[in-house]
């Protein structure tokens, strides 16, 4: 085996975002942003939840789960009690504190990172059977959406050398 | 870091040719830097490069989104006047060091 194979750069990469929560749409944002911001082919498609961070009356209010979220801390770093999640209000406290320490990184809000993505020539795409689930239209999403597509068309775009599809 | 030769100045730079001492850049230093990463600079590029060395110097960190937001150039027009990767090439053209942001 020839053990000096050549390093084969990144070229093209599909995020895939399947869920609503705050931290799974940030993830697949930063990720997909990053990739833009370093020349690499970009193309982001969301899918069953995640359609609600491209759904324009949803997107700017993504919120962080509270309840089954075993990552959850208090702000002293103490275990955050799963019944306290529970308690109306609580989730939206959370979210906007998640919110305001984001802000603090420069972290835009949703629209504004999916503008972003399409500056720098990224694509958004929605999925189609998902939005068939949910009755959304083209109209319903966001104006950075490019195109509401198959699996097979998702899966046509994966083509080339370099190619690296990530779930999130 | 080593020692490189651009414009016919010698200047220091690291490995990835980062400039290491932003005073020494000039206008010539930067029209070389640009050519090798396929750009021909113009008098857009340089308000670009103006407000990153600004940035730089005034110790504020450097995002896409701000310089989209700086009233110089949009986040669109920044990637077409640095295409590929605009943050690192407007940072290795403006004599700056290579930024560290993850957005």
């Amino acid at each position: 085996m020839d053990t000096k194979e050549k390093k084969q750069p990144l070229k093209k990469i599909l995020l895939i975002c399947s869920k609503a929560n705050l931290e799974d749409v940030y993830a697949a944002l930063v990720m997909a942003n990053g990739a833009v911001m370093e020349g690499i082919e970009t193309k982001v498609f969301f899918t069953f939840f995640g359609l609600d961070a491209i759904t324009k009356k949803r997107m700017n209010h993504l919120h962080t789960a509270t309840v089954g979220n075993p990552g959850m801390r208090m702000p002293g770093g103490l275990p955050f009690p799963t019944w306290l999640g529970g308690i109306p209000g609580v989730e939206a406290g959370v979210t906007s504190m998640m919110k305001k320490e984001m802000d603090k990184l420069d972290m835009p809000p949703v629209d504004e990172f999916l503008e972003l993505i399409e500056a720098g020539g990224g694509e958004i795409y929605a999925c189609k059977l998902a939005a068939d689930m949910f009755k959304l239209k083209k109209e319903d999403f966001h104006e950075t959406v490019k195109d509401i597509i198959t699996v097979g068309d998702l899966y046509a775009m994966c083509d080339g050398d370099g190619t690296q599809i990530v779930f999130t | 870091m080593s020692t490189k030769t651009i414009a016919g100045v010698n200047v220091d730079v690291t490995e990835d040719g980062y400039l290491t001492d932003a005073s020494q850049w000039t206008k010539e230093i930067a029209k070389e830097i640009a050519k090798e990463e396929g750009i021909e600079l113009t008098d857009k590029h340089f308000e670009v490069l103006e407000y990153v060395r600004n940035k730089v110097a005034a110790g504020e960190g450097l995002t896409i989104r701000g310089i989209g937001k700086s009233g110089v150039v949009n986040a669109k027009t920044f990637y077409q006047l640095f295409p590929g990767a605009p943050l690192k090439k407007a940072t290795k053209i403006a004599g700056v060091p290579k930024p560290v942001s993850c957005i």
